[in-house]
């Protein structure tokens, strides 16, 4: 063979083994579980939680676990993110986990459409599990993604309105009769707002999309919407009026509080979302949108005020929804490469299904259960605002962000002109919308 | 080596004119070349492991669609074009990566050499001041992002206080798209250390006599900067730009903390961080890569990102090394 052939033949048998061991390196979304779930075993549990009291209450439960499994001992990893969680999915590997949690509901479409998460169908049939007898619907729904069921939940997150009654007396309104609707809610707003300066003693409310949890998907919940793609698949922003109405209103609310450089700027003097400095524990904000975890976090900073938590308002025109919130929460699935798939499934099953292990675990760290039989419980203890959160997750108009094939890349998208839009940059809304869909549908083709 | 192969060569080339002379020449040469890679093979193997083999495998993926999970797909340019047609988040990124290369990099070089100069020439507590100086470089990357956001805070900061205070304009920082990138070369600047050092080495290497030659030509310290200083220093210089650029195209730490803790996004209740605050000013390419990569699963098209980097310091490093002696005089 001469020489330049045989050069060009070596170059290119290079190149394809390269390729091909490109190819070999990847991970398997399709392993089968043949493990002995009554055989002596040791499985790794990943979990997200990270402050001290949330880590007992789960090892708590694990311990539970342990106790009606004695079999199966349980390694638990705490204060994993999604990243970190996806590059251990694609690795793989004896040391990664077996079972994974996560708070990241918007990228349960991307676990289940890229295998990275096992699917739970063989495992929930084997069990004879009844999901619709077990779970909300709401909950059902955001823990698959179109048909390929690959996780389950592990409690519930309603999102609803605190505010600070003290404030309220001292505007002269009310603090038994918070606001229903969104124009009274911007009358309320305002009556609550002093300013100081150029700037706020106390601000009502803080409207702006980076104000912790007033993003646009929570707002969303507040107004009649009928999701967030059509039945075809296509983003269903620029159509759904909904999205429209709920801008508009928002940006009137930005402006009426005082605009939105003011806002920000008194944005920037919040402390952290997770610490003591809340705005609304320090009474810099008299009203939040927040979860139900913020009950735990207003006792723990034994704030100076009386502290009241109702349904966020909606629609001057849905007066009859009132009630309804966004619901989300954490989910559990079984990583696809664990060589112990049978045995991570009776951890998944106890803590997602045992009513009393979701009822301890919600009061351990004051989340709503998310099994049909533990939101009846007796053994709740919760204070009486709780309640306003249990009957958020039962609201039937009550609804949540759709997965989608790239996680929560369309969310992102929608939040960034949602975020012109409240700055003013953007004043075509109709037509941002519509640009505004046409690229979270492009950015779903290229991730298909 | 050379020493060696010579005289073997010249040894060999009698006995070549004869079959078996030129037999014995060839396994020679063979010896020679295979004793070569020997000693070469650690850095050949380091180099396509590390270097080839990655950058083969990002050309490859950027043709399939691959999540990192399932086999890889081929999907032709569609992973190019969505990039630089279909990827609105690509070109603000790019344009703040160049920016970031250009203007953050040529301050730290200029802040750098004047520093290094200045404490050349102290003659008192010179220590004290390379010691100050120098200590910055050692804050880790995320502590000294954390330390100017709060210093540099709208709201609370004590740098705006204080401008406010003598009457100045205190811009919003991290928290303005304009001021962004200026408060993230300020936090560079800071950092300096680590070119003020080798930037010293080199000017304390310059020969004096030079010095007192130019004098007694009367040359005024701008020329005896321009002639004198900087030909000497000029591959140093050379060695932060290239350096300060691969390092701007690796940007990624510092931009990402301070957008995620100036919005006030840190994360927790499972919300998803979209870097770039505020309004994409603080998006470089790297994050790119990692959000599309390993926050949506879209491999392919981070391979393309990943390219373009690699692309850019190809040519800014190429560019660099042709025109150096048009850029900062003759050199070495």
């Amino acid at each position: 063979m001469p020489a330049r052939p045989r050069r060009a033949a070596a170059a290119l048998a290079a190149t394809a083994s390269i390729a091909l061991f490109a190819s070999a390196c990847t991970g398997s979304a399709n392993n089968q579980a043949s493990d002995d779930p009554k055989a002596e075993t040791t499985i790794t549990f990943w979990h997200g939680w990270s402050a001290p009291s949330e880590v007992k209450a789960i090892e708590d439960n694990v311990a539970r676990f342990e106790k009606s499994h004695p079999n199966i001992k349980v390694k638990v990893v705490g204060n994993i993110n999604d990243d970190k969680l996806g590059q251990a999915l694609r690795a793989g590997g004896s040391n990664g986990p077996d079972v994974v949690s996560s708070f990241t509901t918007a990228n349960v479409g991307k676990f289940c459409a890229s295998g990275a998460l096992a699917d739970l169908e063989p495992f929930i049939e084997k069990s004879k599990l009844d999901l619709d007898k077990t779970f909300p619907k709401v909950l059902q729904e955001y823990t698959q993604f179109e048909g390929r069921r690959c996780t389950l939940p592990l409690l519930s997150d309603a999102y609803g309105l605190y505010y600070n009654k003290t404030a309220f007396k001292e505007a002269g309104l009310d603090p038994e009769a918070p606001p229903k609707t969104w124009s009274q809610f911007t009358e309320v707003a305002k009556r609550l707002t002093k300013a100081k300066g150029d700037s706020y003693e106390r601000l009502g409310f803080m409207p702006n999309y980076l104000g912790y949890e007033t993003v646009v998907s929570h707002y969303m919940s507040q107004w009649g919407h009928q999701g967030y793609f059509g039945a075809d698949g296509k983003s269903t922003v620029a159509t759904d009026p909904a999205f429209a109405e709920m801008m508009t209103y928002q940006k009137s609310l930005v402006d009426a509080l005082g605009g939105f450089q003011k806002l920000d700027k008194y944005r920037t003097t919040f402390g952290d979302e997770w610490g003591a400095k809340h705005p609304f524990q320090t009474g810099q904000v008299a009203m939040q949108l927040d979860g139900e975890w913020r009950l735990n976090f207003v006792k723990e900073a034994k704030v100076p005020f009386d502290v009241g938590v109702a349904p966020l308002p909606v629609a001057d025109d849905e007066l009859s929804e009132y009630g309804k919130g966004y619901l989300s929460g954490t989910i559990m699935g079984i990583a696809p490469q664990s060589k112990k798939q049978n045995a991570a499934w009776e951890l998944v099953k106890y803590m997602t299904t045992d009513t009393e292990a979701v009822v301890s675990f919600a009061n351990a760290i004051g989340n709503v259960p998310s099994t049909l039989e533990a939101l009846k419980s007796p053994n709740l203890k919760f204070d009486d605002r709780f309640k306003t959160f249990l009957d958020i997750a039962r609201h039937p108009a009550s609804t949540t962000s759709d997965g989608a094939v790239n996680g929560s890349a369309y969310q992102d998208t929608l939040q960034k002109f949602a975020q012109q839009y409240e700055k003013g940059q953007v004043t075509d809304l109709k037509k941002g919308l519509a640009d505004t869909a046409a690229q979270i549908d492009r950015d779903i083709a290229a991730a298909k | 080596m050379s020493t060696d192969t010579l005289p073997a060569k010249e040894a060999a080339a009698p006995a070549a004119s004869s079959p078996g002379g030129r037999n014995t020449l060839r396994s020679k040469r063979r010896r020679n070349a295979l004793r070569t890679l020997a000693f070469m093979s650690p850095w050949l193997i380091g180099f396509g492991v590390f270097f080839a083999y990655p950058l083969v495998s990002t050309l490859y993926f950027s043709f399939m669609k691959y999540d990192g999970l399932n086999p890889p797909t081929w999907r032709g340019v569609d992973n190019w074009t969505y990039v630089f047609g279909e990827f609105p988040q690509f070109w603000p990124a790019l344009r703040n990566t160049l920016w970031l290369a250009v203007v953050m990099v040529a301050c730290r070089v200029l802040f750098g050499l004047g520093v290094g100069m200045l404490i050349t020439k102290i003659k008192t507590a010179a220590g004290v001041f390379r010691t100050l100086f120098y200590l910055p470089y050692l804050a880790p990357p995320v502590a000294a992002t954390l330390a100017f956001v709060f210093l540099l805070n709208p709201g609370t900061g004590p740098v705006n206080a204080l401008l406010e205070a003598v009457g100045l304009p205190a811009p919003s920082w991290f928290n303005d798209a304009s001021w962004s990138k200026p408060a993230l070369t300020v936090l560079a600047v800071w950092g300096v250390g680590d070119l003020m050092v080798i930037f010293m080495a080199a000017l304390l290497d310059v020969p004096k006599e030079q010095y007192e030659a130019a004098e007694l030509d009367g040359a005024s310290a701008w020329q005896r900067f321009r002639y004198v200083t900087l030909p000497n220093i000029s591959p140093i210089v050379l060695f932060a730009v290239v350096t300060g650029i691969i390092g701007a195209m690796q940007y990624y730490t510092q931009p990402i903390v301070a957008a995620k803790v100036a919005s006030g996004k840190m994360g927790g209740s499972g919300e998803v961080f979209v870097p770039g605050y505020p309004d994409e000013s603080t998006l470089t390419l790297p994050q790119l890569v990692y959000s599309l990569g390993f926050s949506q699963f879209n491999y392919g098209a981070a391979c393309v990102v990943a390219l373009v980097l690699f692309a850019f310091s190809m040519a800014f490093t190429a560019l660099l090394m042709r025109r150096r002696g048009g850029l900062i005089g003759s050199g070495d």
